[in-house]
């Protein structure tokens, strides 16, 4: 990181339901502090404690590294959004990055014996098997990932 | 987050990873076991049981360096996964391209 930003959650709060958001530059040395810096922020006795640990920060920690190299492709000038909302019934976090999308179709099962060996290729794949749901925007550009309370 | 590294009295070089192994912290730790490596050692465990959470790009250093240290004559075992990152190996089916020991120990005994 040449020049680290502070990164900063705002938190909106209406009834029972709460929204933060962040603006993260695209470099990868933001992904660990945006994590922490986000799950530290969640409103507590929604997702246990051991979910919030792992699912959720690995799943955000997946999103944002792919939004960051895939999505912007580096381009500090970019910022990656990110959007958490949290109701009772769920967390919802939205990652959006400034790129031209991709067809989540199009990635090949890093499971198969061909793939194994590879280096990459296993995000897509690790966030489809943390939360609950991943939906992506028509673009392609945007990922909601929902984890349901519990 | 950081990782240590120490030789047990059989030059076995043990890693530790504590907090997160994740794509800002991963070339760091690809570089300290490149370099142990080069330095003559062979044999490896990276030891987990301190690590919160690991990425797809975590998981992908760890796939490069067993490729690596396997071509040079070596071994690489991993230990210490709590049952989250147990079931993350599974579901990427890369237990079946680690030796993955429960405990340090257990994973030195089998050198």
């Amino acid at each position: 990181m040449t020049t680290p930003q502070r990164l900063a959650v705002r938190r909106h709060a209406t009834g029972s339901e709460t929204e933060l958001s962040l603006d993260v530059p695209s470099d990868l040395a933001y992904v660990g502090p945006a994590v922490e810096l986000v799950a530290g922020a969640l409103p507590g006795g929604l997702l246990s404690a051991r979910r919030i640990r792992f699912n959720f920060r690995t799943a955000f920690a997946e999103a944002l590294a792919n939004a960051i190299a895939y999505g912007n492709r580096h381009d500090r000038a970019r910022m990656v959004r990110v959007r958490v909302e949290v109701s009772p019934e769920a967390v919802r976090l939205h990652v959006t990055d400034e790129g031209s999308g991709f067809d989540p179709g199009d990635v090949p099962d890093p499971t198969r014996p061909d793939r194994l060996e590879r280096e990459d290729g296993r995000g897509l794949f690790v966030l489809r098997s943390l939360v609950d749901q991943v939906v992506f925007n028509e673009k392609g550009n945007s990922v909601c990932l929902t984890l349901r309370a519990g | 987050m950081s990782f240590s590294l120490k030789k047990d009295k059989r030059g076995v070089v043990v890693v530790g990873v504590d907090g997160q192994l994740i794509v800002g912290n991963r070339q760091e730790l690809k570089q300290k076991v490149l370099d142990a490596l080069e330095g003559g050692g062979a044999k490896f465990v990276i030891d987990f049981t301190k690590t919160g959470y690991i990425d797809s790009s975590g998981l992908g250093v760890l796939v490069s360096l067993s490729k690596k240290i396997r071509e040079q004559g070596g071994d690489l075992r991993l230990c210490g996964l709590n049952e989250d990152l147990q079931t993350l190996f599974e579901l990427t089916k890369l237990d079946t391209l680690f030796a993955i020991a429960k405990t340090p120990e257990e994973a030195l005994a089998a050198f």
